[in-house]
């Protein structure tokens, strides 16, 4: 009997959330140690690869500004080329931080600790590479304020039943809710650097937190915006990629006006954005040496959140196919013949193979406990979903209603190196950010250890699962030493 | 009378006043959090009431401890929510209905289904931007300045070190007794925090 128990005790208790039996101090000098250190010679080499790219992607809307939207390859039918489906991609990559940050939290999935700050640090940097391709690709770059309801000489205001405004306000606020609900986070690691940091330094940080001092006055008021933040950030999440996708579902086009649109944008935003997530942290832990805060167990969970939404979204695939058989509308049949078929089967194939056929292999425990396998996949996904944004933009407008019409649509060099230079504003900011804030939600992860528990030390410290955890941790770094 | 109400306020937010001779508070350290806790149900019941703790991360359970109720930030993001739906179903039906009306395929100037995005983002906004508005003003928070700060053992309330401070503003606070009684409760390194205004 009390064999089953203790079984049935040990089948409830997770594994630590954080290896190495670490007390609350070496947390702090883990993660706050990095910011401190001589800036390693490494990380100028990587920041001017990124500082190199983001010149490129200035050069080229200079060049853009300069001579007009005629130097990409947009022509009659296919009128949204590469800047729409950069900006879906990198939008849909930042859904995944405010999913960590925000679902999971008010899920009580206290491994999301370990990445939260990381990924919400992706989610705006990757939401300022999508802002900045509506803004380009009006074409009239001085009439892009047009876009915002303010006053102007016309007394013309936005259209406010359509779509694309709609989009306007859902990607800004996205954009302020998710930056505001980072500061937030960050204002208690802010004070961690506060108070090991000496002259210039100390007053930087104090200024940016504010004064905080971990008064459990402010802690109950602070819990409660961060829950209420969480519980804001959650609905927003999903209706950006939702108002994202009525850009494509509320028009005509063959391919565009279907209802499944919304969930499944959102899925495959939340698929794209994991894999950047584990992509960049396969890298992060390793060169930062936190592997014990950020542990194989939470790539692992990363990667089944990686196959759930993939085959999420695989589904779609099919049942987007199905669904246009039993329309029985010619075009939009037709639509989905030339996607496997036409002349962009390339690109479909490459889609379906990355997004449907690669994370499958996630079933097996082995396949997503391996760092080099689950890397290698990440890349996969994050190949297969910008090829996802393609195919929905540009076959479904290269040949929509009349052969007349048709058309096939090929970048120039502007488009590509663009697109190649977004992602050097993307690590620009990240390793900045890498290299002069707290990467780890410090005090967060303190919260979740086995100590933080004030009932960890009821009846002498025994008695408690908590404390068993605690216990195993111990002897284990007994028999090493 | 309203500079008591007005002290009161800023006690909430823990902000207090020092006494004439400069002295404004009593602190003391204790080992983890569980001595914390039980720390601060004592003093309550000792019957003080202007008192903090300082912990490195939220402690479960403080607030009952302390005898703190709910938080009202609720409130404050429930009031931006309504003022965000507010504006955005105003704004949309005057810029489309009332200032410059567009006949569009006979479409309604202003109906609610169109307008319904524009209305969640806003609301959306303004009560996110309310909400860390109202927690940073409950929590009288940017506080550059701050007596607690003299002391540099408090450097470590960031990193692993926990603190029940007392401040001299509560009725019954009496330097020698407090400090007797945060010591009885297990408290080390108790200091006596002045408010002398100094830059250290």
């Amino acid at each position: 009997m009390d064999k089953t128990l203790a079984h049935l005790a040990d089948f409830h208790d997770e594994a630590p959330l954080v290896k190495g039996n670490l007390t609350f101090h070496d947390i702090t000098e883990i993660v706050s140690s990095h910011t401190e250190k001589k800036t390693p010679l490494a990380w100028y080499g990587a920041f001017g690869l990124a500082l190199s790219g983001l010149m490129l992607m200035i050069v080229m809307i200079a060049y853009l500004f300069w001579n007009g939207t005629g130097v990409w390859g947009l022509n009659n039918p296919v009128g949204w080329g590469f800047a729409i489906v950069n900006f879906v991609f990198w939008v849909g990559i930042g859904h995944a931080g405010t999913l960590i940050s925000a679902i999971l939290f008010l899920f009580r999935q206290q491994w999301r600790t370990a990445i939260n700050r990381s990924a919400e640090a992706m989610t705006l940097f990757a939401v300022i590479c999508a802002l900045v391709f509506p803004g380009i690709h009006v074409g009239r770059v001085w009439a892009a304020y047009w876009m915002l309801p303010i006053p102007n000489q016309m007394g013309m205001w936005p259209q406010f039943k359509s779509p694309l405004l709609w989009d306007v306000f859902a990607v800004s606020t996205y954009f302020t809710v998710s930056a505001a609900f980072w500061y937030v986070g960050l204002v208690p690691d802010l004070a961690t650097l506060r108070d090991r940091a000496t002259g210039f330094r100390r007053k930087i940080f104090g200024v940016l937190a504010m004064g905080w001092t971990g008064a459990n006055r402010h802690w109950r008021n602070y819990e409660k915006a961060y829950l209420l933040l969480a519980a804001l950030c959650t609905p927003l999440v999903l209706s950006v990629h939702s108002v994202v996708s009525f850009d494509f579902a509320v028009s005509v086009v063959p391919g565009w006006h279907t209802t499944i649109f919304p969930p499944y944008f959102v899925a495959g935003a939340i698929f794209s954005g994991f894999a950047m997530v584990v992509t960049l942290m396969v890298v992060a832990r390793k060169v930062y040496k936190v592997e014990n805060i950020i542990t194989l167990d939470h790539l692992e969970k990363m990667n089944i959140v990686i196959l759930l939404t993939g085959s999420m979204v695989g589904f779609a695939y099919i049942i987007e196919f199905f669904i246009a058989w039993y329309s029985g509308v010619q075009y939009e049949q037709y639509a989905f013949i030339n996607r496997m078929f036409g002349p962009y089967a390339w690109a479909y194939w490459t889609m379906m193979t990355c997004n449907l056929f690669f994370p499958q292999f996630f079933w097996f425990k082995k396949l997503r406990r391996s760092i080099p396998f689950m890397f290698t996949i990440s890349i996969f996904v994050n190949v297969g979903m910008w090829f996802e944004r393609f195919v929905i933009t540009v076959i479904s407008l290269h040949r929509d209603y009349l052969p007349s019409a048709w058309d096939y649509y090929t970048p120039t060099f502007v488009d590509v190196l663009t697109f190649v230079g977004t992602f050097g504003l993307f690590f620009t900011l990240f390793l900045l950010f890498l290299r002069f804030l707290p990467m780890v939600a410090v005090s967060e992860v303190k919260g979740v250890l086995p100590q933080a528990d004030p009932h960890f030390y009821d009846h002498e410290g025994d008695g408690h699962g908590a404390d068993h955890t605690l216990d195993v941790a111990t002897s284990e770094k007994k028999t090493a030493h | 009378m309203l500079n008591q109400i007005a002290s009161e306020v800023k006690a909430t937010m823990g902000i207090y006043e020092a006494q004439e001779d400069a002295v404004y508070g009593v602190m003391a350290e204790f080992a983890h959090p569980g001595e914390l806790l039980h720390a601060a149900q004592s003093v309550r019941e000792a019957g003080y009431r202007h008192f903090d703790t300082h912990s490195p991360f939220p402690i479960h359970g403080m607030d009952k401890a302390m005898g703190l109720g709910n938080s009202i930030v609720g409130w404050i993001t429930l009031g931006g929510g309504i003022v965000g739906l507010t504006l955005a179903t105003w704004m949309q039906w005057w810029m489309g209905e009332v200032s410059y009306p567009i006949n569009i395929s006979g479409k309604p100037f202003f109906a609610i289904e169109p307008s319904i995005p524009v209305m969640f983002e806003l609301t959306v906004l303004i009560a996110s931007l309310a909400t860390v508005a109202g927690m940073f003003a409950m929590n009288g928070l940017p506080r550059p300045y701050n007596p607690l700060f003299y002391s540099s053992n408090f450097l470590r309330v960031t990193d692993d070190a926990f603190f029940l401070h007392v401040a001299a503003s509560d009725k019954q606070f009496n330097l020698e007794t407090t400090g007797k009684l945060l010591k009885d409760l297990g408290g080390k390194n108790i200091e006596t925090i002045r408010d002398t205004g100094e830059e250290d």
